[in-house]
């Protein structure tokens, strides 16, 4: 266990770095930031002076090197629009983002499992359909256009629910519903056919054979084996439950994590995208490994190497 | 469709002998035979007449402001003209006509980008898994690295970088999609170069090059097809959300994503201008969807997803 976690952790390195120089060639890329940061009328000493402060006149590969030193030392520079360090505004809206992805987790859950297994149970009956359908059109529907149309409903013709900003649990409602109907649909379908796998399995047989009640054989014997991909299918929903966290969090104007980077991308506010890039990336590095963890806690049939 | 799928698969083994012979046959057999296989092929085929003849087909000048004609609602409301279909927007431009040009940008960002990624990925894929070592170990851990960033997040800095517009979005589609394909075609390579005709081929002495074009490029295409075709839909859903937050196609262009931002502050007053564009989006990526799967029933019964 500890020889594969050290494994595991060690082959984050290269693709940390892979990320470090993409972040870096970017700005690079973008060229120098002296004519945005001094009058258009300042003189060819100061720009000078400037860049070498900047280390702006160095070779790139210089320039890589104290970029990765900076980043290791959790220091992306100062924002633009803010004149604060990066990181800590990027930190601070961490955790508005990643209750929007819980409580949207907790709803597609909600949805997928039940759903899945009725659709195995009631194969090609028209519940299954019903379900299939569903699940199809959930993948067809943009998410941001979902949550448009769930304003609309909720907030501009019954006006029951708020429809932007944050601060109660009224305005995690919509974003959750739009972003976890969005992770539900790709759920159900996988839930459906890992039931039907199993429900094909020959210790089923034997437990209908046996006279198992119905219920205690989908739940004790189908569901609790289907569970491990169950698990392993949640996580790797995470991907797309962080892309559809930034978009759904600007169709709401909810201040996450979405939210600043698209405002940042807008203004060019380099510190803060290469900051958020930084704090997504090792968050679904992470929630990866730790869904291999789990997989493996869940089902010890599976070994490590 | 789990029906369908075995029916396929005792076709297949029926037609194998004549397979050549048969296979239009049996495409058109499957086709009457999947429903929604039709339904997809008549709806991609509607759209994309739709997306070749925008500019005939729009009743108006999509971009003609009209200050007489602000928000007026769709033909079948009250104070809706029959002429302006589905109503204007808060400039008074025609909705209908905006959505038939729409049309046109999202199946170029669509078809290109896939073209793009396919090409990418597929040259990454067969160079990874025929040659191996060093050089697969490369690409793929390039591939976890592309993995471990939402690709949201990628196009969001690479579109902040170097700006919205047509070309980034198709270039930027294009570059986080290569990763499906450079997956695909190497896993198909490894199990196809093992195979005992690629084996007798190379103990005759041909060259690398003819194993790979000849032997091993025609076998991978098929599902290469399949993927290609269900990854058109996520371009589309792409282009749009990223129109959706102003990072995509920049207007006088008219895109769906863009058409839907412009109506989100006019729900209250008019609620068509943001609804259209989305079933235009949803009905165009569930008939690639439907078609996806037809074909993959076809082209490739091995493949169940």
């Amino acid at each position: 266990m500890a020889k594969y976690l050290r494994k595991r952790l060690l082959e984050i390195i290269p693709v940390l770095l892979f990320i470090t120089f993409i972040v870096f060639f970017l700005v690079f890329w973008v060229g120098d930031p002296v004519a945005l940061m001094l009058p258009e009328d300042a003189k060819q000493e100061d720009i000078e002076n400037l860049r070498s402060a900047l280390k702006l006149d160095e070779p790139m590969l210089v320039q890589f090197g104290y970029f990765v030193s900076n980043v290791v030392q959790g220091d992306f520079g100062k924002s633009f629009r803010y004149g604060e360090d990066a990181l800590p505004i990027v930190l601070e809206r961490l955790p508005s983002t990643l209750t929007l992805a819980f409580t949207s987790m907790i709803i597609a859950v909600l949805i997928a499992i039940p759903a899945g297994i009725i659709s195995a149970i009631r194969r090609n009956s028209a519940t299954d359909v019903f379900v299939t359908g569903f699940s199809i059109l959930g993948k067809a529907m943009p998410s941001f256009w979902l949550g448009i149309m769930l304003i609309l409903i909720f907030g501009v013709i019954f006006k029951i629910l708020p429809v932007s900003g944050n601060g109660t649990w009224a305005h995690l409602v919509l974003p959750s519903i739009t972003l976890g109907t969005a992770v539900s649909a790709e759920m159900t379908r996988l839930v459906r056919s890992n039931m039907l796998a199993i429900l094909q399995q020959d210790y089923i047989r034997t437990a209908i054979s046996k006279g198992v009640k119905p219920l205690s054989l989908i739940l004790k014997h189908g569901f609790k084996n289907a569970l491990v991909p169950v698990i392993t299918i949640m996580f790797l929903q995470i991907s797309t439950l962080v892309s559809g966290a930034l978009v759904t969090e600007v169709v709401f104007a909810y201040p996450g994590l979405g939210q600043l980077l698209v405002q940042a991308v807008s203004g060019r506010d380099m510190a803060i995208i290469q900051a958020a890039i930084f704090v997504v990336a090792i968050m679904v590095i992470l929630l990866n490994l730790l869904a291999d963890l789990l997989y493996k806690v869940f089902d010890p049939r599976i070994k490590y190497n | 469709m789990q029906i369908n799928k075995i029916e396929v698969s005792e076709l297949v083994e029926d037609s194998l002998p004549e397979y050549k012979k048969n296979s239009v046959n049996r495409m058109l057999k499957l086709l009457i035979k999947s429903k929604t296989g039709l339904i997809g092929l008549v709806i991609v085929l509607i759209v994309t007449i739709i997306g070749i003849f925008a500019e005939q087909l729009a009743p108006f000048d999509p971009n003609a402001i009209n200050p007489m004609l602000i928000n007026k609602p769709p033909a079948w409301l009250e104070g809706g003209e029959f002429a302006h279909f589905l109503g204007t927007d808060n400039l008074g431009r025609d909705l209908l006509s905006r959505i038939i040009i729409g049309t046109k940008v999202s199946l170029i960002v669509g078809v290109c980008s896939i073209a793009i990624a396919g090409f990418i990925g597929m040259i990454i894929g067969l160079v990874s898994g025929f040659y191996g070592g060093f050089i697969d170990n490369f690409f793929m851990r390039l591939v976890d690295s592309f993995l471990a960033i939402p690709n949201i997040l990628f196009m969001l800095v690479v579109l902040g970088v170097f700006g919205p517009g047509l070309l980034t979005l198709i270039l930027v589609i294009g570059a986080t999609q290569w990763v499906t394909y450079a997956r695909l075609v190497r896993g198909e390579v490894l199990s196809i170069k093992e195979r005992d005709f690629v084996k007798a081929s190379r103990t005759l002495g041909t060259k690398d090059r003819t194993i790979v074009f000849k032997h091993i490029l025609p076998n991978v295409i098929s599902s290469f097809i399949v993927v290609s075709t269900l990854s058109i839909a996520t371009a589309i859903l792409l282009e749009a959300s990223l129109s959706y937050l102003g990072l995509g196609i920049q207007p006088p262009m008219i895109s769906w994503g863009g058409i839907l931002e412009g109506g989100r502050n006019f729900l209250a007053t008019a609620w068509w201008i943001s609804t259209f564009p989305g079933i235009a989006i949803t009905i165009t990526v569930l008939g690639i969807i439907f078609l996806g799967d037809w074909l993959r029933d076809v082209l490739d019964p091995r493949l169940t997803k």
